[in-house]
């Protein structure tokens, strides 16, 4: 459960799981049965861009361009491997 | 939801809605109970007893319009229950509204009236979610415990819901009857590929207070029970399976922080349209409880004297008022505190801290040390003569 998540690999939202923004919050939250969690701005950027499609190095060079300045990688690997291992992303290579 | 656990038990990562002493924030969760109509007859189900003298069902107009204003106030769980809501032949309806609202929306049944094309049908009006309820994991008790013989047709429902690709929770509630097949029931879960499986120890509301001398299980039971699912947790629970075992409260020194916190993150509209901070309040006197028929959920939500009723702390008694866990558990369960004490501001009597402690083991534990007494099921018939013989719809 606990592997590095890898640069190549293309995390996707799990079976069940909705992300969406909440307007009453003012914050992204992830749905899913019965439950649900609020997100952090950071952690709504970040699986916002999780789209099955972008590989974690897009994500990342993504980010830096919205967050100019910023060094994200690590911070971003890390809430990648947490949010998988909370059964949020399904991580494929 | 006659079959479902409490919504503090089902929403891990669900936030507070509200600070104390501040307005209150969104209605995150929306229990819709469509109707109190079932084909199933279960002595445990937390209905009103009287529910056969409840009032007219909103129509579809009516649920649309409930839906529309919850979301507005930012409400994002919703929970389709009843009694059976597979009932309500506009059940696909209002899914396809909950969807276009965003929603999530959650359907809690026990498969009887479901078939593969209409599985199909909630799944193309956007359902997210399928909670199906098993009363034991064997057939003779299940259709004994039920009043009707549906086991095999739940197990092609269950199959039928991963079929379609929807993330499912199996729930059983547990009594003294089936405590001991809770390892055959976490089986059943894991051969049915569940997602998440619910063992929910009864709570004792509606009919279940009615059985309690017949259904609250021993210490003993509880203990083993207990041992038993975390045995499976850690050994054979296969990859994926979450479980939640819930423990009852009255077994413990602390009352569960319930709903929690009256009027902090969950509305029920009743099949008849009162709107209520949890699904057995109905019960509880002296307080006018809103319905939407005459009011908007706005209203409901934030000016209605049923939901601040107990809203925050001001209404406490010593010693929740100047407690120091008042936060973690908001003075326990306001009805729990009206059925055991006769006060529904009481301290929750569960809690060690309540000078009326004691009542928790005279009405409720010792309920245990009853022998004999037979099951009241759940039936039109059973509902008229508990409440004096009024009501006549089913």
């Amino acid at each position: 459960m606990s592997a590095a998540v890898q640069l190549a690999d293309c995390p996707a939202l799990a079976p069940g799981y909705r992300f969406q923004w909440e307007p009453a919050q003012q914050a992204h939250v992830l749905l899913y049965p019965e439950g649900m969690v609020t997100l952090s701005g950071s952690a709504g950027e970040i699986l916002k861009r999780c789209d099955g499609q972008r590989d974690v190095e897009a994500i990342c060079r993504d980010l830096e361009t919205a967050f100019p300045g910023a060094d994200l990688r690590g911070d971003v690997l890390e809430f990648l491997a947490d949010a998988r291992d909370r059964g949020w992303l399904h991580i494929d290579g | 939801m006659a079959e479902s656990a409490p919504p503090a038990v089902a929403q891990p990562g669900l936030q507070p809605g509200s600070q104390p002493g501040s307005q209150p924030g969104p209605p995150l969760w929306l229990l819709a109970e469509l109707t109190y109509k079932c084909p199933l007859q279960c002595p445990y189900c937390s209905n009103p007893v009287d529910y056969t003298a409840i009032g007219r069902e909103l129509d579809t107009d009516e649920w649309l319009r409930v839906l529309r204003e919850a979301r507005a106030l930012g409400a994002t769980q919703l929970g389709f229950s009843g009694g059976e809501p597979l009932l309500r032949r506009d059940l696909e309806t209002l899914v396809g509204e909950a969807r276009g609202l965003g929603y999530y929306s959650n359907l809690i049944t026990s498969g009887v009236g479901m078939d593969d094309g209409r599985v199909a049908a909630l799944r193309e009006a956007g359902l997210d979610h399928i909670q199906v309820s098993f009363q034991a994991s064997s057939a003779e008790l299940n259709d004994w415990l039920a009043g009707t013989a549906s086991f095999e047709h739940k197990l092609e429902m269950a199959r039928a819901v991963k079929r379609h690709g929807y993330p499912m929770v199996l729930c059983f509630v547990i009594h003294r009857e089936n405590i001991e097949q809770v390892e055959s029931m976490l089986e059943l879960a894991a051969q049915l590929e569940a997602d998440y499986v619910e063992l929910a120890t009864t709570q004792y509301y509606g009919w279940a207070w009615v059985n309690r001398g017949a259904l609250m299980p021993t210490r003993e039971q509880l203990v083993a029970a207990e041992a038993a699912a975390n045995r499976f947790r850690q050994q054979r629970a296969p990859a994926g399976m979450k479980i939640y075992y819930v423990i009852p409260d009255y077994a413990e020194d602390r009352p569960k922080p319930c709903m929690n916190g009256w009027g902090s993150l969950f509305a029920v509209v009743a099949p008849d349209g009162l709107a209520l901070p949890c699904h057995a309040a109905r019960q509880l006197p002296g307080i006018d409880f809103p319905s939407v028929r005459e009011h908007d959920m706005a209203h409901i939500w934030r000016d209605s004297d049923g939901f601040n009723r107990f809203r925050g702390f001001d209404w406490m008694q010593e010693p929740c008022r100047s407690c120091d866990e008042r936060e973690k558990d908001f003075g326990g369960c306001r009805c729990q505190a009206w059925m055991l004490t006769g006060d529904a501001a009481a301290t929750d009597p569960v809690c060690g801290k309540s000078p009326r402690h004691a009542l928790v083991d005279e009405q409720l534990l010792r309920a245990a040390e009853v022998v004999e007494q037979p099951l009241v099921f759940r039936n039109p018939q059973n509902a008229r003569r508990l409440s004096g013989g009024i009501g006549d719809s089913d």
